[in-house]
């Protein structure tokens, strides 16, 4: 018992250490910009410099179009999986999954080929055009996370009583998706919402073939051609993604509490 | 039945090959409390489902004050339902659920605020509005349920098995407040439960159903007292059936055991010789001699078990047994196993079952 608690701990320190030494390291190195003395002046430049707040602006912007995107596709998809084609569930869970196994340069190439200016769908001849494209492949890049934390949401509640209540109320489908099933999982799409928008943030492939100015790319470029700042920028990075994480945490604490499951 | 408030007309349904509703006919009268009784699987719920729109009939016809709404929408019925598992919504307060109706219809805020107020008072919450369901024990609940079904003035309530998530107190005391509501409003209601005593106590009208048909529709007294099959006698309330061997059809002679009865009524389908059941309440069945009780069968005391304030007996009488009640007697001890026993009651009580 005792001999099976040590190795617990030190497979814990081991793990621990796997993920924090390189952490460490990065911001210890982001921090020595300035010789001789720690300092955020690596920190200041990043900050400081337009392209960080155009790309940053540009990719928040993206990923909240996106989010909106995913919200109105999967919400009403998982909904209706649920309550009327629950044998379609395993086909549409390995869909969601494709974007996993199919690198994005494919699906960009994809995109490239299908949408030039030639195609009758030419969204690649104007820079709205890309933007709209890019919204969509980034909302297909967060499928999985989008459709995982949608379905999850809808676990907890009971779908097909709560939409009978709704209808036999006098309730259409539109009153029941906003005014019931999506405020009950609010916090379910809150949390692919925010999975979503680290993905969004940190994507560089798709950005960078299609030529937008998104963060990716600048991220790419900066840790091409500098020493100390493409370091704060990678620390920068891991606190937005690990404050998206708190939030989604911090929200689950306010999700409802079900009716359905009687004492 | 054709003039009945909501008339139910040779529904079917089937699930791929499997028929669970056959040939199911009711009409229920306006203001009428009728309440489907039977055990699970029996069909009971798919009717209730059918009436409010949730599943298609195979085949009939579904009219509600003259208007055939077989095939509108659960929405367009104006219909009330309450469910067994609550259903109320989570993300809303009590007056919100309750409004909830109101809201989708149109109604303007303040009759509607007005009507969620008069709705609380009713189901005797009014300090509770803006409560969340988690909030609120499952009885609430229950009653928030039945606050929303009502608020939109539905032409019809239907009742799915409201009590059967909740404790037999609350049960009890719940039963007696959906009655005195509905009986106050005077709507029509369909209760659907499995639970016999719930059905007796509050129904002006009882369909007792079995695969999928209905094997009978009484008054709770009818039902009780003139179950018309084998399945109904067994189904409500506990029962005592006789094998018989007929003797004398005409003159309704029944041989049970050793014994001779003779029944108050001939035996006109009947053949001498034929077994034929006999069915007998134990509230019917008394030990010693009673006035009216003017048959009796002997036979072996088998069980006594005590209920407090009854005492039920059971007697061996050879291929048959009897189950009895009688109440307890601080000064009575109760019999023993293995005593002899001659048990009395009146022919005109006894059941001659059809199947």
């Amino acid at each position: 018992m005792k001999a099976g608690r040590t190795w617990a701990w030190l497979t814990f320190a081991a793990g621990t250490a796997y993920f924090f030494i390189p952490l460490i390291a990065t911001l210890e190195f982001s921090m020595r910009m300035r010789r001789g003395i720690y300092s955020f002046d690596a920190y200041q430049v990043v900050l400081g410099d337009v392209r960080f707040q155009q790309t940053f602006g540009y990719s928040v912007l993206v990923s909240i179009f996106t989010i909106l995107l995913g919200v109105l596709i999967v919400v009403p998809a998982a909904y209706w999986i649920r309550l009327k084609m629950p044998y379609l569930r395993p086909v549409v869970e390995f869909i969601t999954l494709l974007p996993l196994i199919i690198p994005a340069i494919v699906i960009v190439f994809g995109y490239i080929r299908m949408y030039g200016s030639n195609s009758p769908l030419p969204f690649l001849a104007t820079a709205r055009g890309t933007d709209l494209l890019l919204i969509i492949g980034y909302a297909t890049l967060a499928l999985p996370y989008m459709y995982r934390a949608v379905d999850t949401g809808l676990r907890t509640i009971d779908v097909r009583t709560l939409t009978e209540a709704a209808q036999i109320l006098g309730a259409g489908w539109a009153t029941i998706i906003a005014r019931i099933i999506l405020p009950n999982v609010l916090i379910a799409v809150l949390s692919g919402a925010f999975l979503t928008f680290a993905i969004v943030i940190g994507e560089f492939t798709m950005a960078s073939l299609l030529n937008r100015p998104a963060f990716g790319p600048y991220l790419q470029n900066i840790g091409a051609n500098r020493a100390y700042e493409p370091a704060a920028l990678a620390v920068i990075a891991f606190a937005i993604t690990w404050g998206c994480m708190s939030v989604i945490q911090v929200l689950s604490r306010f999700a409802p509490k079900s009716a359905n499951q009687p004492n | 039945m054709a003039d009945a408030f909501l008339n139910i007309q040779s529904v079917k349904n089937d699930y791929g090959a499997t028929t669970v509703v056959q040939d199911f006919n009711l009409g229920v009268e306006a203001g009428e409390f009728v309440s489907f009784l039977g055990p699970s699987g029996c069909g009971k719920t798919t009717v209730l489902r059918i009436v409010a729109g949730f599943e298609t009939p195979s085949a009939g016809a579904i009219m509600v004050g003259g208007r055939d709404v077989t095939n509108l929408k659960p929405n367009q019925r104006n219909i009330g339902m309450v469910f067994q598992a609550y259903a109320l919504f989570p993300n809303l307060t009590v007056a919100q659920n309750i409004g909830f109706g109101l809201k989708v219809a149109g109604v303007p805020r303040a009759e509607a605020n007005a009507r969620v107020a008069e709705m609380l008072d009713i189901i005797r919450l009014p300090e509770f509005g803006g409560r969340y369901p988690y909030q609120l024990s499952g009885g609430q609940q229950q009653r928030v349920a039945l606050a929303r079904a009502l608020a939109p003035k539905p032409k019809l309530l239907l009742l799915d098995e409201p009590l059967s998530a909740l404790d037999a107190k609350v049960r009890v005391s719940l039963r007696e407040e959906i009655r005195s509501i509905q009986k106050k409003l005077g709507i029509t209601t369909v209760f659907v439960t499995h639970d016999q005593e719930e059905a007796l106590s509050i129904s002006d009208r009882i369909v007792v159903m079995y695969g999928g048909k209905a094997e009978q529709i009484g008054t709770p007294f009818e039902i009780y007292n003139r179950p018309a099959t084998r399945f109904v006698a067994n189904f409500v309330g506990t029962l005592n059936v006789l094998e018989g061997t007929v003797t004398d059809a005409a003159a309704g002679k029944v041989r049970v055991g050793e014994s001779e009865i003779v029944l108050k009524q001939p035996l006109s389908d009947a053949k001498a010789g034929a077994t034929l059941s006999l069915a007998l309440r134990p509230e019917a069945i008394s030990l010693g001699r009673r006035p009216g009780h003017d048959s009796s069968l002997s036979g072996l005391i088998s069980d006594v078990s005590f209920l407090g304030s009854v005492i039920r007996i059971r007697v061996d009488l050879g291929k048959n047994a009897i189950s009895l009640d009688t109440f307890n007697s601080p000064a009575t001890p109760p019999p023993t196993v293995g005593d002899k026993a001659v048990v009395n009651f009146a022919a005109s009580d006894l059941l001659v079952l059809a199947v």
